[in-house]
C-alpha cells in the first residue's frame, strides 16, 4: 500500500479543491453580475437609478428607477415574515415541546413536503384560489395584490422557519428546562421565558433564512402580485398590486435586446438583490454569534 | 472500522479517477469528433432556430413536419424571447432568429458591428384579441375606448357601456412583443397606465380574465377559448370580431406580422426550410396552429 500521509494529503487537497470551487463559482457570479450591472451607470446616473420612482424600461424616455421594485420586494417580504414567523415559531414550539412524539413524527414529514412543492404550483394555487378570494373579501378590482404574494411566500417560508427553529428549540439543554420547572415555573412559563430565549439564536437564523427564501422567490410572486411597478403606499398598498425585483428580472430578461441599457438595468437590479441577500445572511450570522455567546 | 475507512478512501479515489477519466475522454473525443463532424456531413444537415415564444409553437410544428418529410435533415427550435433569438443570430449562434416584433435600431447596429446583415421574412400573421370576462355585458369597444382604458383616462366599466365596476387592466410584461404591438396599435403615443397589472404569460391573462369580472386583457387569437369573451373592435370602419375570416381578409384591425430573421439571403438548408414554411403546405400548418397565413 502507499504511504498513509500521502493518502491523507491527497484526500485533504481534493476536498479543498471542491470547496474552493464553490467559492470560485460564487466569485465568478459576482464578477459577471456586477460587471454587467455597473455598465448601466455609464449611461444612467447612479442616483437616478437608486432614487428613481419610475420603471419605464421600454418607453422612448426610458426610466430605470429602482424604488418601486425595491419597495415592492420589501412590502411582500415583510408581509410574508409577519405571516410566517408567528405561525412557524408556534408550530416549532408545538412540535418540539408540546406534541407527543407520535403526533410530532406525523407532522414533521408534512412540513417537509411543504418545502418540496414546486413554486409554480404555489403560484397556480394562489392565482386560482387565493386571488379571487382576496378580490371578493376586500371588494377590490383585482385580487392580485401584495397581500396575496405575502401569504403565498409566508406559506413557502414556513418549512424553513419551522424546521430550523425546531432544531434550535430541541437543542436547548434539558438542564435549563428542568431547572426552570424545578423553580416552580409552569410549562408555558418555561417555554416562553427559558426555552425560546435560549433558542433565540437559532430562531433568528431561521427567520433570516426564511426572509432570504421569500425575497429571492420569483415564480410565485410573479403569478399572484400583479407586477405593477408603482411605489406601494403604506398601509393601503398591501391591497394594491406590486412588483418585486425578482419578478422584474424574470419578466423582462427574455425579450430584452442584449447589451442595451435595459439589459444592464436588469443586471443592476440583480446586483441589488444579491447584495440584499448577502447582507441578510451576514446579519443572520451576526445575530447567531451574539446570542450564542449570551446563552453559554 | 479500519476497513470502512479504507473503503471510504478507495471510493473517494475511485470517484476522482472517474472524474479524471471523464475529463480525458471529453477532450479526446472532442479533438477527434470535431473536425470529423464538420467535414463530410457539413453544416447542410442541421440548422438551429431561436427566438420569440409567440412564434415558438409555429416554428416547432413547421420543423417537425419538415423533418418528417426530410428525415436526414435536422431543424432545432428553441424559445427564450425575440431579444434572445436576435442576439443569438447577431452572434452567429443560430441560423434563423424568430421574432414577434421588428428588429430595433440598436440591434441592427450590433449586427453591423459583427458583420451580420439581418434579412426580414414575414412568415405569418397573428391576430390580437381584446378579452373580457364572459359575465361582462360589454362586447364592443372602439379604439378610442381601448386607448382610454389602457392609458388610464377610463377607469370604470360604466364609461364604456358596462356595469358600475372598476376596470382591472391586464397587460403583458414590457419585453413581450405583444406588449409593444398593442402599445403601437392602440395607445399610439401614450404610455400604459402605471397601475396596469403586468402578467408574465398570455396564459396568466386568460386565467385572471376568466376569474375576474372586472378584468380586461389582450391575447393572441390562438389562445382564445370559452373561458373568456373576445370583444369586437372598431378602428373607424365598424365593429369587427376577431374571427379567422376577418383576420385573413385583413378586416380585423389588430393583427401583426411574425418574423424570421436570417443573416443575408438564406442558403442551403435555411433556404429550404423557409421555402417550406412559405409553401402552400407550410402555410396550411400555420393555420392549424392558430396563426394566419401570409397573403
Amino acid at each position: 500500500m502507499f504511504n498513509r500521509n500521502y493518502k491523507e494529503k491527497t484526500i485533504e487537497s481534493m476536498l479543498f479543491v471542491v470547496s474552493a470551487l464553490t467559492v470560485f463559482i460564487l466569485f465568478l457570479i459576482c464578477l459577471f453580475l456586477f460587471r454587467d450591472g455597473l455598465t448601466l451607470f455609464e449611461d444612467v446616473p447612479f442616483l437616478s437609478f437608486v432614487t428613481g420612482k419610475f420603471w419605464y424600461p421600454t418607453s422612448v424616455n426610458a426610466q430605470f428607477g429602482l424604488l418601486p421594485l425595491f419597495l415592492g420586494s420589501l412590502v411582500v417580504t415583510a408581509g410574508a415574515i409577519l405571516f410566517s414567523v408567528p405561525l412557524g415559531v408556534a408550530s416549532a414550539i408545538f412540535i418540539s415541546e408540546l406534541a407527543n412524539p407520535k403526533v410530532a413524527d406525523f407532522l414533521k414529514p408534512f412540513v417537509e413536503i411543504l418545502a418540496g412543492v414546486p413554486s409554480v404550483v404555489y403560484g397556480f394555487f394562489g392565482l386560482v384560489v387565493l386571488v379571487p378570494f382576496i378580490r371578493e373579501t376586500f371588494n377590490l378590482a383585482t385580487g392580485q395584490t401584495a397581500l396575496a404574494g405575502s401569504i403565498m411566500l409566508g406559506i413557502m417560508a414556513l418549512p424553513t422557519i419551522i424546521s430550523i427553529s425546531e432544531d434550535a428549540i430541541s437543542s436547548v439543554p434539558g438542564s435549563l428546562k428542568q431547572g426552570s420547572l424545578a423553580l416552580g415555573a409552569t410549562r408555558w412559563q418555561t417555554i416562553y421565558k427559558v426555552t425560546v430565549p435560549a433558542a433565540l439564536s437559532g430562531i433568528s437564523a431561521a427567520v433570516m433564512l426564511g426572509m432570504g427564501r421569500a425575497i429571492g422567490e420569483t415564480m410565485t410572486v410573479m403569478m399572484v402580485t400583479g407586477n405593477t411597478a408603482v411605489i406601494p403606499s403604506f398601509p393601503g398598498g398591501v391591497l394594491d398590486p406590486v412588483r418585486t425585483m425578482t419578478a422584474t428580472i424574470a419578466l423582462e430578461m427574455g425579450e430584452v435586446p442584449q447589451g442595451s441599457d435595459h439589459f444592464h438595468a436588469l443586471f443592476a437590479v440583480g446586483s441589488v438583490l444579491f447584495i440584499v441577500t448577502f447582507l441578510i445572511n451576514l446579519l443572520a450570522d451576526a445575530i447567531k454569534k451574539k446570542y450564542r455567546f449570551k446563552v453559554d | 472500522m479500519a476497513h470502512l475507512k479504507t473503503y471510504a478512501v478507495l471510493t473517494v479515489l475511485l470517484m476522482g479517477l472517474v472524474f479524471l477519466g471523464i475529463g480525458c475522454t471529453g477532450t479526446d473525443s472532442g479533438e477527434e469528433a470535431g473536425p470529423a463532424e464538420e467535414a463530410p456531413a457539413g453544416e447542410e444537415q442541421g440548422i438551429s432556430i431561436k427566438g420569440s415564444d409567440t412564434v415558438l409553437p409555429l416554428a416547432q410544428y413547421e420543423a417537425e413536419q419538415f423533418m418528417i418529410e426530410n428525415p436526414e435533415k435536422s431543424v432545432t427550435v428553441t424559445g427564450g424571447g425575440s431579444g434572445v433569438g436576435i442576439a443569438a443570430m447577431i452572434d452567429g449562434e443560430v441560423d434563423i432568429a424568430t421574432a414577434s416584433r421588428e428588429m430595433k435600431d440598436s440591434e441592427f447596429e450590433n449586427a453591423g458591428v459583427n458583420g451580420i446583415t439581418p434579412l426580414e421574412h414575414v412568415v405569418a400573421f397573428d391576430g390580437i384579441s381584446v378579452v373580457v370576462n364572459p359575465e361582462n355585458p360589454v362586447s364592443e369597444l372602439t379604439f378610442d375606448q381601448m386607448r382610454g382604458i389602457y392609458n388610464g383616462s377610463i377607469s370604470n366599466w360604466n364609461e364604456v357601456g358596462g356595469e358600475d365596476r372598476e376596470i382591472a387592466v391586464m397587460s403583458r410584461d414590457s419585453s413581450s412583443g405583444t406588449y409593444e404591438y398593442f402599445k403601437e396599435a392602440v395607445l399610439l403615443e401614450d404610455e400604459y397606465r402605471p397601475d396596469a397589472l403586468t402578467q408574465p404569460t398570455t396564459g396568466a391573462i386568460v386565467s385572471e380574465v376568466s376569474l375576474n369580472p372586472n378584468a380586461i386583457g389582450y391575447i393572441g387569437v390562438a389562445y382564445l377559448d370559452d373561458s373568456v369573451k373576445a370583444v369586437s373592435v372598431d378602428a373607424g370602419d365598424g365593429f369587427t370580431y376577431p374571427s379567422p375570416e376577418n383576420i385573413i381578409s385583413g378586416d380585423y384591425p389588430l393583427s401583426r406580422p411574425l418574423f424570421f430573421y436570417t443573416d443575408g439571403e438564406p442558403e442551403g438548408l435555411t433556404k429550404e426550410f423557409i421555402d417550406f414554411v412559405m409553401s402552400a403546405e407550410g402555410q396550411n400548418l400555420i393555420l392549424e396552429i392558430g396563426y394566419f397565413p401570409v397573403q
